[in-house]
């Protein structure tokens, strides 16, 4: 690899598009570094499904092209991005990594996808992700399990795990994920990155393959805070294609994240969410970081949410109920797989055979348990105790940010684990959920934020910050603040140590 | 036809007939219910379609605010309660023409309830309560190919997804009870009643016939005396207001003599069979359907405001029974000539409009339900399709006053009209139509007639008046019609007196 080459892959976005404007690199040299990198590594990482060298570098040179031409560009112009293989592109096959829609390119584009283009951002490719957005590891993708870059024997978290092990291997500066539990966060704790979802509303779900309608909220990776608040204020903003999209101004993130001062804000410990069942690797990083963030001035005070114990009950209750409905359109007639279609099977034949051939275990496992808790006689005793376990989780919030600016604990209950560890079962991958799943059920913003490696085995931890609906523009400041608080400390951002064992070994210390 | 039947009126005497009504009525909004797809009837198949009505993976619905407007209209217009707060919801099925295979409705939340309309049928009022009105989406269109057009043997079958996703009502009675003998008139006069309401508001074209509005007709019976509800069936897409009525009393019929003959009525769909008057079996609803039922996470609740409700209601129109009474009245019309002009589609409108446009009431309605319904029905049109304008009938009438023409050459004249030959005035031009004037010529002619026909003219010299209708016969016909026959009929009586 030349030195320019290693310059471009670990350059932060804002400085890519910095670059790209001045002239001193072009997008087209950008995206090709990208690109040859994924070339290079991706079949050990497996973080992409699909990449698109041809339409990346025609809109990279589209940006040169305004470059030359001395127009105006956007913050991002000019720079790489990968997008979870869970939004429609119409330039490229979308899989919500299921087989069941083998083949098949959308007609349209995602909003988001949209305002990508919109923005001078060039789409390098769609990243891999646990079957329509469904697991926390990254192995239920048709297209093969994603390798975690800081140990690849290890999941990189899911289901945003491409968009994660992306940024992690440095295959691309910026990607785009959705969190519907934990989506995003979870899988940005993992690989040491940082990942948003944003209030619910705040990014259109337009175009974005629906796996539990009422929680899906897209948002920004990325290396640092500040990069993926450029991102956020790209993406985020009314649509009006999407009715549940807000129309309010998008909170000032940006500049938030450039304030990183937390002097005078409060933040509250959810009791619930930091003692037991975290690990002693996450718990003790997590409290480091509450220290480092009081150094800089916050108050911190400890606030209890109680019904946060029900959330994870609740949520896979109300998430497969809303799986079950949105993935009854598969059914092999229009689009995507079909399997059995010989003359000699009916309607019902070919959808049963498409359908056992085209949706995973997880899949299948989810739609079997929405569709039992919507039924008749169990709808009140299941979905409906779920609503009021939501509403009681939305009503702890608003006590809790009744005393406090936000509210923080650890993103996961450990580091990541080996591939294959949970696969058989399904109930530990879901209890590794716990602390991401109760600002889903709320709609509020939240995000994680890498807080340095697992002493015990020199894997990435995150910190999870929460903030009230609306207030996304709080999360960014609180994790900017953290962030340069620990680069003052370890001397590097935290994923610079991905090659350099050294530096994570005296980390771990 | 395997069902036995029993006599209507032995029905009658033993038991009492229980109906549900429930009617989709699709609305004329320029665009559809979640996408701004355009509901032009007839346009080739599938080209009124986007991943939207389509429900391509990751599309989303978005609700049609005119449609919001229609529903409540309708609500109102059905002395219904409209909701503060509503939501849709999923109604989760298997449909091979229904894109997301799941529809978007509304259940236990509708936007209008509680509602009621107050009907008269041979001169007895009936009362029929609405349940609600809510608000949801068409499917697309199947098209089975071989197999006689029916799915059951069908080669393969056609998908149109123009009509996916166009705004439907479904307007839902109360059990209707106490109709006695007259429910299916009661059946017939609530559909031709919520038809002349959607025209009257403008929010659907409710042509049964084109399946705009359609009614599943739901019956049971109960023995007299009892109080508890029989096993009902439900006739499903009863397509005319003759249909309605004719299903409802086989229904009736049959149910009677199933349980005559000591059976159960079974719980099912029934289809109604235009080409024999009757209806049959269908799919068996023993096992309810589960829809599995759930709030609609993809749309924001609906919240009308009540400032916005009650600017609505200040735009509904005349009720139509209050315009028919008013009309009644003001032309003057006895029961059974309204019930003449009820009974041609479209024609009260038509005939209002004439009388506006300066016709008498009774002329206006000789034209619209004589002449020009026998036009419409031979070239298979609806009445208000025919290219004549009320303004010109009541123009045709004007120039029959004016005695220059007779009712006889107006005929002639929508002729001209209808084939587009022009105004009223200029057909009678173009043609020749104009009656003679002239005084001079019509005495000539009425002089060749006396003068060819000797005998007749001395026998009305003899007194025998009648026997002038053959001459003036005679002369109308030597003028070929373009004569005033009371003047003609004054020269001849002056000449022979």
């Amino acid at each position: 690899m030349s030195e320019t080459t290693d310059l471009i892959l670990h350059a932060t976005a804002r400085q890519l598009a910095a670059w790209v404007r001045s002239g001193e690199h072009t997008s087209v040299e950008v995206t090709e570094a990208f690109l040859d990198r994924i070339d290079e590594v991706d079949s050990t990482v497996n973080a992409f499904i699909s990449t698109n060298r041809e339409a990346a570098l025609a809109a990279a040179r589209r940006v040169d092209e305004r470059v030359a031409a001395g127009e105006e560009l956007g913050p991002l112009a000019g720079v790489p991005i990968a997008v979870k293989d869970l939004l429609c592109w119409n330039e490229s096959p979308t899989t919500a990594g299921s087989r069941i829609l083998e083949g098949w390119v959308p007609p349209y584009d995602a909003t988001i996808v949209q305002r990508l283009l919109d923005a001078g951002l060039v789409i390098i490719g769609k990243t891999n992700l646990d079957e329509f957005a469904m697991g926390s590891t990254g192995e239920n993708s048709a297209y093969g399990a994603t390798r975690n870059p800081w140990d690849s024997s290890r999941i990189p978290g899911g289901s945003g795990s491409g968009s994660a092990a992306a940024l992690a291997a440095f295959e691309a500066p910026l990607t785009i994920g959705t969190d519907t539990g934990g989506s995003i966060r979870q899988p940005a704790a993992l690989t040491g990155t940082v990942g948003v979802k944003p209030t619910y509303g705040g990014t259109s779900r337009f175009g974005v393959i629906a796996m539990a309608s009422s929680l899906d909220q897209p948002g920004p990776c990325a290396r640092n805070v500040g990069d993926a608040a450029l991102l956020h204020e790209v993406i985020c903003g009314h649509d009006p294609a999407d009715s549940t999209s807000l129309d309010a101004p998008v909170p000032a993130v940006v500049e938030a994240a450039e304030l990183a001062d937390v002097a005078g804000m409060r933040i509250g410990i959810v009791r619930e969410l930091s003692g037991e069942g975290f690990s002693a690797d996450v718990r003790q990083r997590f409290e480091e970081s509450v220290e480092l963030l009081k150094a800089a001035g916050a108050e911190v005070v400890e606030v209890s949410c109680p019904n946060f114990g029900y959330a994870l009950g609740a949520y896979y209750l109300i998430m497969p109920a809303e799986v079950s409905s949105n993935l009854s359109r598969y059914d092999a007639m229009r689009y995507g797989l079909r399997v059995g279609d010989d003359g000699s099977n009916g309607v019902e034949q070919v959808m049963r055979a498409s359908r056992a051939a085209g949706f995973g275990d997880e899949v299948k496992r989810r739609i079997i348990l929405g569709t039992y808790a919507l039924s008749s006689g169990y709808y009140d005793a299941y979905y409906g105790s779920a609503q009021k376990v939501r509403t009681l989780v939305q009503r702890d919030f608003e006590a809790a940010f009744a005393e406090c600016d936000v509210l923080v604990s650890p993103v996961t209950t450990t580091t990541a684990y080996p591939l294959g560890e949970k696969v058989d079962d399904p109930v530990a991958m879901y209890a590794g959920d716990l602390a991401t799943i109760p600002s889903n059920l709320a709609g509020i913003p939240a995000g994680s934020v890498p807080c340095g490696l697992g002493a015990s085995d020199g894997l990435p931890v995150g910190f999870h910050i929460m903030a009230p609906a609306m207030a996304d523009d709080r999360v960014y400041r609180v994790g900017a603040a953290l962030e340069k608080a620990l680069e003052a400390r370890w001397g590097m951002p935290l994923l610079a140590m991905i090659h350099d064992s050294d530096a994570a070994q005296e980390a771990r210390a | 036809m395997s069902d036995e039947l029993l006599d209507y009126d032995d029905v009658m005497d033993r038991y009492d007939s229980v109906l549900g009504l429930e009617v989709h009525v699709e609305l004329n909004t320029a665009s559809k219910m979640w996408c701004g797809c355009a509901t032009t009837p007839g346009a080739a198949p599938n080209t009124q379609t986007c991943p939207v009505c389509l429900g391509l993976p990751g599309s989303l619905p978005v609700v049609n605010g005119k449609a919001v407007e229609s529903a409540i209209r309708i609500g109102l217009a059905l002395n219904c309660q409209i909701a503060e707060w509503c939501r849709f919801a999923r109604k989760n099925y298997f449909y091979p023409d229904m894109a997301k295979d799941y529809q978007i409705s509304q259940s236990d939340e509708p936007i209008c309830f509680d509602g009621h309309v107050d009907l008269e049928v041979e001169g007895k009022t009936y009362r029929i309560e609405i349940e609600r009105v809510h608000m949801e989406e068409d499917a697309g269109k199947l098209t089975h190919q071989g197999g006689a057009g029916r799915i059951q043997g069908a080669d393969y079958s056609l998908v149109d997804y123009n009509r996916a996703g166009m705004p439907l009502m479904e307007i839902v009675t109360r059990p209707i009870q106490g109709l006695g003998d007259k429910a299916p008139e009661v059946g017939r006069a609530y559909m031709s009643h919520l038809r002349d309401l959607m025209r009257a508001l403008g929010v659907s074209e409710a042509k049964m016939e084109q399946g705009n509005m359609r009614c599943d007709a739901n019956v049971s019976l109960m023995p007299k005396g009892s109080t508890e509800l029989g096993t009902r069936t439900e006739t499903k897409n009863v397509n005319s207001l003759k249909s309605v009525e004719g299903a409802l009393r086989f229904e009736i019929r049959r149910q009677g003599a199933v349980l005559e003959a000591g059976g159960k009525v079974k719980q099912e769909t029934r289809h109604w069979r235009e080409t024999d008057q009757t209806t049959s079996s269908g799919r068996s609803k023993e096992q309810a359907e589960d829809y599995r039922y759930f709030p609609e996470p993809d749309l924001v609740p609906v919240a009308p405001s009540r400032e916005w409700v009650e600017e609505l209601r200040a735009t509904l129109p005349e009720p139509p029974a209050e315009r028919r009474a008013r009309l009644q009245q003001a032309w003057g019309f006895t029961g059974l000539e309204m019930r003449d002009i009820f009974g041609s589609e479209g024609a009260l409108d038509l005939i209002d409009a004439t009388v506006a446009a300066g016709s008498s009431a009774a002329a206006a309605k000789k034209w619209w339900i004589g002449e020009l319904a026998r036009r419409a029905n031979e070239a298979g049109v609806a009445l208000d399709e025919l290219s004549i304008t009320p303004a010109q009938v009541a123009a045709v009438q004007q120039l029959v006053e004016a005695k220059t023409i007779t009712d006889k050459l107006a005929r002639e004249v929508f002729e001209g009209v209808l084939a587009g030959e022009g105004e009223p005035a200029e057909v009678v031009e173009k043609r020749g139509l104009a009656m003679v004037q002239d005084d001079g010529a019509l005495s000539t002619a009425v002089d060749a007639v006396i003068e060819a026909n000797p005998d007749v003219a001395q026998k009305i010299r003899d007194g025998k008046v009648q026997a002038a209708g053959a001459l003036i016969g005679q002369v109308m016909k030597a003028m070929k019609g373009k004569a005033d026959a009371a003047r003609v009929r004054e020269l001849l009586l002056e000449k022979l007196s």
